[in-house]
């Protein structure tokens, strides 16, 4: 299988994105956002397609991981915190 | 006490108002009440109550007393909740087999964290549990004169780091056993225990992100460290833990030193920038506010300040959409002052006005600043109405007063 192209990792990067901002819970949804942005910042320069490999698999992982915990945060939901603003937008 | 009877109160006042639920088989949990189990999506038949609007919950800035579950972690223990539910003692069949492998996986998960081997790990229901097997070696040391010296790695309530290092190569050089209680320490700040001449450790799991329940003891091998065992029975963790291993609660326990292991330089700058934040910005709005604990070994989501002529336990009451604790949980019960400040010096008068504020993993930014903007805004408000404020105000000194009896 070919090594993951620039387009590849951008598409999961904002499939993560995308799915973590879907987190019910206030403290894991802005926790997921902001890690995987670090993350994928921090990583951005590896140029060894194995290592660049080895960390696509990995977020690949991370993601099914999101997907199922935004379904068991919609199954188990409770009241939002005093400072989630319904107006504002989901950070 | 008087705080859990107040929130008792409006739960239920609350729990009255709930309407019915939508047509999904979900589970909204709302304030749970003393004795009612969450309410189902079936409407119970109560009386018309006042609608009391939606509630909010407070803040969680609490994290030495316990910590959320890490969705990674939850993710790896729900297999062995459904359907991966072998004893992991059962020698004779896949589910068995397949239940050991994955409490393996963790012990080793474990060991990895702290830098020791898997042999030297034993799972236990905590680090109370744990505690008690390695102080319990005491009792079946061999030689008269063995003994053994427990430090608490970093402190639960102010958040000191004991110099665990030099405390190892002194007890090490003296041939006395080292036991460290690292239930605050693990996932947070590297430890192994080879270089710091760790004999026995506790591991507690719902500190480090973890399921409740569920924690380890470290025993060293290499010299021999011999433990006498707290629960006799069919002999499981080589005879030093006996009863049924529960592979979903150790497959956590892996699962959030894994994670704690990859995270924890990650955590460990931000929770320092957030932590630096809450201090600044608290200790520049408000005069007469000390930290308690040495400021040089200090881990940096541990913060315990104290706001003089403020009462501890009012200020808490106050900062009602934050859940904070004003010293340890295990002591939350009694009215003393907290034995760890007392332990340092703290006046009399400062321990009764202190108040922990925890920062870990999740806490955000916005969570910081609410919490720093409502303490100050309280802690003005109390003072404001302080007796003991308003004469120091004028220039009295508190300490040449002379108080008269009644």
């Amino acid at each position: 299988m070919a090594a993951s192209s620039r387009a590849q990792v951008l598409d999961l990067y904002r499939a993560m994105l995308r799915e973590s901002k879907r987190l019910s819970t206030y403290n894991y949804r802005t926790y997921a956002v902001r890690r995987i942005r670090d993350a994928f910042r921090e990583n951005k320069n590896v140029k060894d397609p194995v290592e660049i490999q080895t960390q696509v698999n990995k977020a690949k992982r991370d993601l099914g991981i999101i997907r199922r915990q935004v379904h068991i945060g919609q199954l188990y939901s409770t009241d939002k915190l005093i400072i989630e603003n319904q107006d504002m937008p989901r950070t | 006490m008087l705080l859990r009877a107040a929130w008792r109160r409006a739960a239920v006042a609350v729990t009255a108002a709930t309407g019915p639920k939508a047509a999904a088989p979900t589970r909204g949990l709302r304030l749970r009440v003393r004795d009612c189990a969450p309410r189902s999506a079936v409407p119970a038949d109560t009386a018309a109550a006042p609608e009391a609007g939606p509630v909010l919950r407070p803040l969680y800035m609490d994290v030495q007393a316990t910590t959320p579950l890490d969705p990674r972690v939850l993710d790896a223990m729900l297999p062995y909740l459904v359907n991966y539910y072998g004893n992991p003692h059962s020698r004779t069949h896949a589910y068995g087999w397949e239940s050991e492998a994955a409490m393996e996986r963790a012990r080793q998960q474990v060991a990895s964290l702290i830098g020791a081997d898997p042999r030297e790990i034993i799972f236990t229901s905590g680090a109370t549990e744990s505690n008690n097997i390695a102080i319990k070696e005491l009792e079946a040391a061999i030689q008269p004169d063995t003994s053994l010296v427990s430090i608490m790695t970093v402190n639960n309530e102010i958040g000191v780091k004991q110099p665990i290092a030099e405390i190892g190569q002194i007890c090490s050089s003296r041939k006395v056993y080292f036991h460290t209680d690292a239930a605050q320490a693990v996932g947070k700040i590297p430890l192994d225990v080879n270089d710091m001449k760790i004999d026995l450790m506790s591991i507690s799991g719902h500190k480090i992100y973890g399921p409740k329940g569920v924690g380890a003891v470290y025993i060293r091998r290499r010299p021999r460290v011999r433990v006498e065992a707290l629960q006799s029975g069919g002999g499981q963790e080589r005879g030093m833990r006996s009863g049924t291993v529960p592979t979903p609660l150790v497959v956590g326990l892996g699962a959030a030193c894994e994670v704690a292991q990859q995270e924890m330089e990650y955590d460990h700058k931000r929770i320092s920038k957030l932590a630096e934040r809450l201090i600044q910005n608290i200790m520049k709005s408000l005069p007469d506010v000390v930290m308690n604990g040495d400021p040089k070994h200090h881990y940096p989501g541990c913060i315990n300040l104290s706001f003089a002529y403020v009462e501890g336990e009012s200020l808490l009451m106050a900062l009602k959409d934050v859940a904070l604790s004003s010293g340890s949980a295990c002591t939350s019960a009694s009215l003393e002052p907290s034995y760890v400040l007392r332990a340092i010096g703290t006046d009399e008068d400062l321990a009764h006005s202190s108040i922990r504020f925890g920062i870990g993993r999740f806490t955000t930014e916005e969570e910081v600043d609410y919490t720093v903007e409502k303490c100050i805004q309280h802690v003005k408000r109390l003072r404001e109405m302080s007796p003991l404020w308003e004469m120091v105000q004028d220039g009295i000194d508190l300490k040449s007063i002379k108080w008269t009896q009644h």
